[in-house]
C-alpha cells in the first residue's frame, strides 16, 4: 500500500501515526496536575497533525470563504481545546486526516485502476520511410503511410492490412476475450494487440480521428455531464454546510439562554461549555465531503468498468436514463439480424410426394441458382454464390474452379435480367429462370401448393425452373443472430417491460422475426424517417416526454446542451414513472432515431463516426448481449449511488440530532463522519467490478 | 469556444467550488469541472479573451480553494 501512495499521502500518513502514538502517550500521562504542560504537550500532536488545516483555515477567512471545511475542522478543535478537551481536540483532527487520506488514496488509487483498464493509447508507430523503419509519434504519422507492426505490439493508427496475416486481439476495445484472424484487405483498429505474425498497415486515419483516441476522449469526457443526483449532491453541499453552521451558533446561543430564561437554569460557565460543545459537535459534522466525493468516483468507476467490457457510456446522465429504461426498441436489420444476406434453405421441389434430396438436387438446385446469377453483383446473388462455393468445398472440390469466372463463361450463355423478377438464362444448354413467383408465371411454370412455402419462410424466395419443370427454391434471408433470442430474454430479466423492433423489410419477415425472438412489438415497412415518427409515437405511449411529442422537426439537436429548451426533448427523464425508452441500432441510417431516443443505444458502432456521434451509448462490437449487461450496470451503479446518497444523509442527520440533544459527544461525531466516507467511498468502488 | 484544462485539486468538494468560481468569472459561459477525471472544461462567451479570462478564472478559484492549480499548458 506505501509503494501506490503519492509523496504528499506518505507525509500525511507519517503525521497521522506521529500524532496518534503522542496522543496516547500524553493522556496516559499522570498531568492533571499541570494544566499548563498538559495543554502545551497537546499542542505538539495538534498542530502535528492539523497545521495544513489550521493554515488553509486562517488563508479562507481572509478570503472569506468561512464555510470552507478546513475553517470548521478548526473551529471545532480550537474550540475543543478551549474547552479543555485536548484529547478530542487532537482526535477530531487526526481523524478527519485519517478520513482525507482514505478518501485521497481511494480517488487515486481508483484513476489508476481506471486508466490501467483503458490503457490502449499507443506510443510509438514503426513507419517505414524510404530510409528504412523508424519509431515515430502516431500524431505525426499522416493517412495513408504504411506502418509496421510487430507481434506483441498495439495497433497504433486505424488502417488496412496491405501484407501479412496474424490474429488480433480486440479485448480492450470490445471486451471480447477470443483473438480474431486477420489477414492482408481487412480492416485494423488501433488498440488491439498484433498477437502473431508481422503486419504492414497502411493507415486510414490520423492519430486523433483513430478508434483508441476517440475510445479515450470518450471514457475521459464522460465526466463532464453530470447525473442529476451528481448536481443534487452539489447543491446539497452548498446548502448543508452553511446550514449546519448556523445551527450550531444558534445551538451555542440559544440553547442556555432557553435554559436559563424558560426552565430557570442559573447562568454558569458549565452550562455555557455544555452547549458550546454540543455545537461543535455540530461542526465536526458539517463536513460534507463524504457524501460529495462518492458520487463522482461511483460514476467514474460504474463508466470505466463499463468501458472495459466494451461499453461506452457518454455521461453519467445516461447512467441514469439507462438504469431506467422499461422500453426497448430495436432496429432489426444489424442489430437482431446480422445484416447480410445468407441461403438458410434449400427446398428442392417435391413431386408427388417424394423430395429429390437423395439423388443431389438440392446441390443441381444450388448449383443452377448460382450459375443464373453469376453475372449479378446484387447481394442475393451473392450469397447464392457463395453457399454454392461452400457446398463445392465442402464435397470437395477445388472452389477456384468455381471462382474461375472463365467456368461460368463457359456453361453459362446468354443472360437476360427481368427487373424485379429475375433472371432468365442458359446453363448447360437449358434454359434457367430464376427469380420470384412472377417469372415462374411467365415462364409458364406450375408451382403446386406441396411446394409453395411462401407463408413460412422468412426472407427472400428464390424459385428455380430448368425448362418447364420447376426445381425448387431457394430461401436468402437476413440471419438472426444466434443469441438475440437470448438477449431479449435477458433484457426481461432485467427488468425491461416492452421490446419493440422498427424494421424497413416487409410485414411478413418482420412478423416472423419478432415471433422468433419473442418481441412484443414490431413495425415493419418503414422507411428511414417513419422509424422517427414512429419512435415518437413509443415515447408517448411510455410517457418519456409527452410534452414534446410530434415535434419531429427538431431531431439532431436536442443532444448536446443539457440546458434551455433542449432539456426538455427527453433526455434525463429518469424520474419519470413508466421508465425510459433506449433505442438500439447499428449507426447506420438511423443517427436521427438514436439521438430522438431517451437513450441511444449503438451498436458495433465502432467505424461510425455519425453512430459514435449520435448515440449515448456505444456496444463496441455487435453482440446483443452487452444492452441487457449495460442496463445492469448501470442499475448497479445507480443503486450504489442512491445507497450512498441516503446513507450518508442519514447517518449524518441522525449524528446532528444526537450532538443537538447532547447525547452524541464529539468522538462519536467523527467517528460518524469518517466511518460514514469510508464505508461510502467502499461501496463507491464496487462500481468499478 | 470551448477548452479543456488540466486541474490539480484534492478534493470532490472543492472542484465542486472551483466549478461555481469558474462560472461566475466573467467571459465565463459554462463551466464543467470533472473531479475524477482532473479536466475542467470551460466554454468562453463569444469574443471573449481566454488568456485574461483564465487569469481571472485561477484567481477566482484560488480564493474559494487555495490549495488547487489549473495548468494552461
Amino acid at each position: 500500500m506505501m509503494k501506490s501512495m503519492t509523496k504528499k499521502q506518505k507525509n500525511l500518513l507519517l503525521r497521522i501515526v506521529a500524532a496518534a502514538v503522542l496522543m496516547v502517550v500524553f493522556s496516559l500521562l499522570p498531568l492533571e496536575k499541570y494544566p499548563v504542560l498538559r495543554f502545551v504537550l497537546f499542542l505538539v500532536p495538534y498542530f502535528t497533525v492539523g497545521h495544513d488545516i489550521l493554515r488553509k483555515a486562517i488563508k479562507g477567512i481572509r478570503n472569506r470563504q468561512v464555510f470552507d471545511e478546513n475553517f470548521l475542522m478548526a473551529a471545532a478543535t480550537v474550540g475543543a481545546m478551549a474547552l479543555g478537551e485536548y484529547t478530542e481536540g487532537v482526535a477530531v483532527m487526526l481523524f478527519y486526516q485519517i478520513g482525507e487520506l482514505f478518501q485521497s488514496y481511494a480517488v487515486g488509487k481508483s484513476r489508476k485502476n481506471i486508466s490501467e483498464l483503458m490503457d490502449i493509447r499507443p506510443d510509438y508507430a514503426n513507419l517505414e520511410t524510404e530510409d528504412g523503419v523508424e519509431e515515430a509519434d502516431p500524431d505525426d504519422v499522416e493517412v495513408g503511410s504504411i506502418i509496421l507492426i510487430k507481434p506483441g505490439e498495439r495497433v497504433p493508427i486505424d488502417g488496412v492490412i496491405v501484407e501479412g496475416t496474424s490474429s488480433i486481439d480486440t479485448a480492450a476495445l470490445t471486451g471480447e476475450s477470443l483473438p480474431r484472424d486477420v489477414a492482408a484487405g481487412e480492416e485494423i483498429l488501433s488498440g488491439s494487440i498484433n498477437l502473431s505474425g508481422l503486419l504492414r498497415v497502411q493507415t486510414t486515419k490520423e492519430f486523433e480521428e483513430s478508434t483508441a483516441s476517440r475510445i479515450l476522449d470518450l471514457v475521459e469526457n464522460a465526466g463532464t455531464r453530470k447525473a442529476k443526483s451528481e448536481q443534487f449532491i452539489s447543491k446539497f453541499a452548498r446548502w448543508y454546510t452553511p446550514a449546519v453552521c448556523y445551527s450550531a451558533l444558534a445551538l451555542a446561543v440559544l440553547g442556555p439562554l432557553v435554559n436559563m430564561i424558560f426552565l430557570h437554569v442559573p447562568s454558569s460557565w458549565d452550562l455555557w461549555s455544555d452547549w458550546i460543545y454540543r455545537a461543535l459537535t455540530f461542526l465536526v459534522i458539517s463536513c460534507p465531503c463524504a457524501i460529495v466525493v462518492s458520487i463522482p468516483l461511483t460514476f467514474f468507476g460504474g463508466i470505466g468498468g463499463a468501458g472495459s467490457k466494451g461499453i461506452l457510456i457518454k455521461g453519467s446522465n445516461f447512467m441514469e436514463t439507462l438504469a431506467n429504461v422499461r422500453t426497448v426498441v430495436f432496429d432489426k436489420t444489424g442489430t437482431l439480424t446480422k445484416g447480410n444476406f445468407a441461403v438458410t434453405k434449400i427446398c428442392p421441389a417435391v413431386h408427388d410426394g417424394q423430395d429429390g434430396i437423395a439423388d443431389g438436387a438440392a446441390d443441381r438446385l444450388l448449383e443452377y441458382a448460382a450459375l443464373a446469377e453469376s453475372y449479378s453483383s446484387h447481394p442475393i446473388s451473392r450469397s447464392l454464390k457463395e453457399a454454392w462455393q461452400e457446398s463445392l468445398q465442402k464435397s470437395g472440390q477445388k472452389t477456384a474452379n468455381a471462382q474461375s469466372p472463365d467456368l461460368f463463361a463457359v456453361r453459362v450463355g446468354d443472360t437476360e435480367e427481368i427487373s424485379g423478377k429475375g433472371v432468365i438464362t442458359e446453363v448447360d444448354g437449358r434454359r434457367i429462370g430464376a427469380g420470384n413467383l412472377q417469372l415462374m408465371q411467365d415462364l409458364g411454370v406450375t408451382i403446386t401448393a406441396e411446394n409453395d412455402h411462401s407463408d413460412v419462410e422468412i426472407g427472400t424466395i428464390v424459385h428455380v425452373c430448368a425448362g418447364n419443370e420447376y426445381l425448387g427454391h431457394i430461401v436468402i434471408a437476413d440471419e438472426i443472430k444466434p443469441n438475440a433470442a437470448e438477449a431479449i430474454r435477458d433484457l426481461r430479466g432485467s427488468g425491461v417491460t416492452k421490446t419493440v423492433m422498427l424494421t424497413g423489410d416487409a410485414e411478413a419477415i418482420a412478423s416472423r422475426v419478432a415471433k422468433k425472438l419473442g418481441i412484443d412489438e414490431y413495425h415493419a415497412g418503414l422507411l428511414p424517417g417513419d422509424k422517427v415518427t414512429r419512435l415518437e409515437q413509443l415515447l408517448d405511449e411510455t410517457g418519456s416526454f409527452a410534452e414534446n411529442a410530434g415535434s419531429s422537426k427538431n431531431v439532431s439537436s436536442g443532444k448536446t446542451a443539457s440546458t434551455g429548451k433542449n432539456a426538455a426533448t427527453g433526455k434525463n427523464v429518469g424520474s419519470s414513472k413508466k421508465g425510459t425508452l433506449a433505442f438500439v441500432g447499428d449507426g447506420i441510417n438511423d443517427a436521427p432515431v438514436l439521438s430522438r431516443a431517451d437513450i441511444g443505444i449503438a451498436m458495433g458502432a465502432l467505424g461510425s463516426d455519425a453512430a459514435i456521434e449520435a448515440a449515448d451509448v456505444v456496444l463496441m462490437d455487435d453482440d446483443p448481449m452487452k444492452i441487457a449487461r449495460a442496463i445492469r450496470l448501470a442499475r448497479k451503479c445507480i443503486r450504489i449511488v442512491n445507497e450512498n446518497i441516503w446513507f450518508a444523509i442519514g447517518v449524518k442527520l441522525a449524528c446532528l440530532l444526537l450532538g443537538a440533544l447532547g447525547i452524541a459527544n464529539m468522538w462519536l461525531a467523527i467517528f460518524a463522519d469518517v466511518g460514514v466516507m469510508v464505508l461510502c467511498v467502499l461501496n463507491a468502488i464496487r462500481a468499478l467490478v | 469556444m470551448k477548452k479543456t484544462y488540466k486541474i490539480e485539486v484534492d478534493c470532490a468538494n472543492c472542484a465542486n467550488k472551483m466549478e461555481e468560481a469558474t462560472k461566475k468569472t466573467p467571459g465565463v459561459k459554462d463551466a464543467v469541472v470533472n473531479f475524477m477525471a482532473l479536466k475542467m472544461k470551460v466554454e468562453f462567451e463569444d469574443g471573449a479573451d481566454v488568456d485574461s479570462v483564465m487569469q481571472k478564472v485561477i484567481e477566482n478559484c484560488k480564493v474559494v480553494e487555495d490549495d488547487c492549480q489549473i495548468f494552461l499548458k
